[in-house]
């Protein structure tokens, strides 16, 4: 089916830009920002995330507390600038594995071709036949649950997406003389592998990893808020924003402030990424 | 075209089967004891050990498969264990009103979606192509269940305009049951409108600056129906099969609504299965899911190869 996706006309609006497009600046300046919080985030919080203010149960946004405070009196400011870190690890390992299992499986079944790419190709068919969010619920129902093994099941099945993307971009680079060249030279398969293809099939993957810390960070929500993914009383945005459920009357402000959040975090990757594929490559643009 | 829906339905029998064992598998991998579960807390391992002859759970793994594959083929899924009633109608139930759920979420996303994806690319860079798509854009920045907090704090909870929770039929009046239904679709749709608009925008843009279309406007029709006939047949096709990889999202989107809505589909039904290791309830409910979500798969790309003569299915040429 995503065979279809490639097929589908690539978007024509063919500006051209002679200055830094801006969504990399204002995506990578809201990345970077990010990542100096979620480096920081012990240091700027003006108190622990699992502080119980008793008697500030439920209060407003204030001065004291920049964001109000949660059923338990616990400070949400403080709260979502951990709650930060746990989103990028888990977007960030979650990718990292997917580029692990995918990137080489890619690689080989376009080199290789034949048997080899249409075995790889099949089995990765068929993880991709399942529903996605159903191996997941099922994985993390089986095992207790934790953030290192929510992050692992994502990135599992985002890997046939990376595989394909690196095959057919690993399948281009073959007509390629360079390659020709080095199989000329009788190089071996790790270095044709590693030295040849992979570095001209990092701008494409960059794009598409961006997407896919993107994915992992919103389906990481959805498995907290329905209690499979982090665990309470860990300061988790999915986690934060489903607690606050029962009080959305009294208190909107502990659900909707992370969700604000999450949504600056994934605007803030997606521009970047979306700027990255206009630098790299113009020619790659609307290929999503 | 005949081999080719074969082979298509072939592999999807192929999925439901190995689905089949990885479920029954993992379920067998659960900590939870079945006996125990049925017995309760004050069960001994005499006890215990007495049903679990009975129900055959001391049978070898591959012999427990069989029954349990076999029962399923014959139509019969077992009893809930945690509400000791038989899945298989709590299951149809549950599944109506999620295909109703979903059914109104895909007329909503294709009409919506398509419509947005026009205007953005008849007036594309300007005011109503920037809104739409950066209407696009908040839809799926957050998950979905965000929105539906967020239309509940609204519409719910401040202007009291549509139910918040819980589903109701027919019987309880038409007008009843589409209000219980608004939310939780408008929802879905926030979620899934950026995909089919934005494809829909791009293979516009790419029709519109078509030989024909120059053609047809040369010959001196009316924009609208340059646009209508003879641009939009052509960029619709890209669209059709966005709407089926939605599908997917759609599942895993309906699983965290109905959470949100209480709306009691076979999300919920997945989800208290899993949260109280209710076995049969549980390999059921994911069994379904993946069949709807293979044969919805199928689905598309025939009708993708109905809407497009021009592609031949592999298989169908030899």
């Amino acid at each position: 089916m995503s065979d279809a996706a490639i097929i589908a006309p690539a978007m024509a609006a063919p500006r051209r830009r002679l200055r830094l497009p801006w969504p990399l600046l204002v995506g990578g300046a809201i990345v970077l920002a990010l990542l100096i919080t979620a480096a920081l985030a012990q240091v700027i919080a003006p108190y622990p995330f699992d502080e119980m203010h008793i008697r500030d149960r439920l209060t407003g946004p204030s001065l004291r507390f920049l964001a109000g405070t949660d059923e338990y009196g616990r400070d949400v400011f403080s709260r979502l600038l951990i709650g930060s870190q746990l989103s990028l690890v888990l977007g960030v390992s979650a990718t990292l594995v997917s580029l692990g299992i995918g990137v080489p499986l890619g690689l080989l079944a376009g080199y290789r071709r034949g048997v080899t790419d249409e075995l790889i190709m099949r089995v990765l068919d068929v993880l991709l036949a399942f529903p996605p969010i159903m191996l997941v619920l099922l994985i993390l129902a089986i095992t207790p649950p934790s953030l290192m093994k929510t992050a692992i099941a994502i990135g599992v099945l985002s890997a046939p997406p990376i595989a394909r993307v690196t095959r057919s971009v690993a399948l281009d680079l073959m007509s390629q003389e360079f390659v020709e060249a080095a199989r000329a030279r009788g190089e071996r398969l790790l270095y044709m592998l590693g030295r040849e293809l992979l570095p001209n099939v990092w701008p494409v993957l960059i794009v598409e990893a961006s997407l896919r810390v993107v994915f992992a960070i919103l389906l990481g929500a959805v498995l907290s808020f329905l209690g499979f993914g982090v665990q309470p009383p860990e300061a988790d945005w999915g986690l934060m924003i489903s607690n606050g459920r029962a009080f959305v009357d009294e208190a909107p402000w502990i659900s909707l402030a992370p969700g604000v959040a999450m949504a600056l975090t994934v605007i803030g990757i997606s521009l970047l990424g979306d700027g990255l594929r206009d630098l790299l490559d113009p020619k790659l643009r609307g290929r999503r | 075209m005949a081999i080719y829906v074969l082979r298509r339905l072939g592999a999807v029998l192929a999925t439901l089967v190995v689905m089949s064992l990885l479920v029954f598998l993992s379920t067998h991998a659960l900590p939870s004891n079945t006996a125990a579960l049925i017995l309760g807390q004050y069960s001994t391992p005499e006890t215990r050990a007495a049903l679990e002859h009975k129900l055959g759970l001391d049978l070898p793994l591959t012999v427990q498969y069989w029954r349990w594959a076999s029962a399923l083929l014959q139509g019969d899924l077992g009893a809930s264990l945690v509400m000791e009633r038989p899945v298989a109608p709590m299951l149809w139930d549950a599944f109506g009103r999620s295909a109703l759920l979903a059914g109104c979420t895909m007329a909503v996303v294709s009409t919506v979606g398509v419509g947005m994806g026009i205007v953005a690319a008849v007036w594309r860079g300007r005011w109503p192509d920037h809104g739409i798509s950066m209407f696009a854009y908040a839809g799926i920045s957050v998950p979905e269940f965000y929105w539906g907090l967020v239309l509940i704090l609204v519409f719910g909870s401040t202007f009291h305009l549509f139910p918040t929770s819980g589903a109701a039929t027919l019987a309880d009046g038409f007008g009843t049951m589409v209000a219980h239904l608004v939310l939780p679709v408008v929802t879905l749709t926030l979620t899934l409108l950026a995909h089919v608009s934005r494809l829909t925008r791009s293979s516009m843009l790419e029709v519109l600056d078509s030989m024909y279309v120059r053609v047809a406007r040369a010959r001196g029709f009316p924009e609208r129906v340059v646009i209508l006939r003879h641009a939009l047949r052509n960029a619709l096709l890209p669209a059709i099969t966005i709407l089926a990889q939605d599908f997917g999202f759609l599942i895993g989107g309906i699983v965290a609504v109905e959470a949100i809505f209480a709306y009691p589909g076979l999300g919920r039904l997945l989800i208290f299965s899993l949260e109280r290791q209710d076995l049969p309830l549980m390999q059921a409910a994911i069994l379904v899911l993946t069949a709807v979500y293979c044969l919805a798969n199928l689905g598309a790309d025939l009708l993708y190869g109905v809407a497009n003569p021009r592609i031949r299915y592999a298989g169908a040429v030899e």
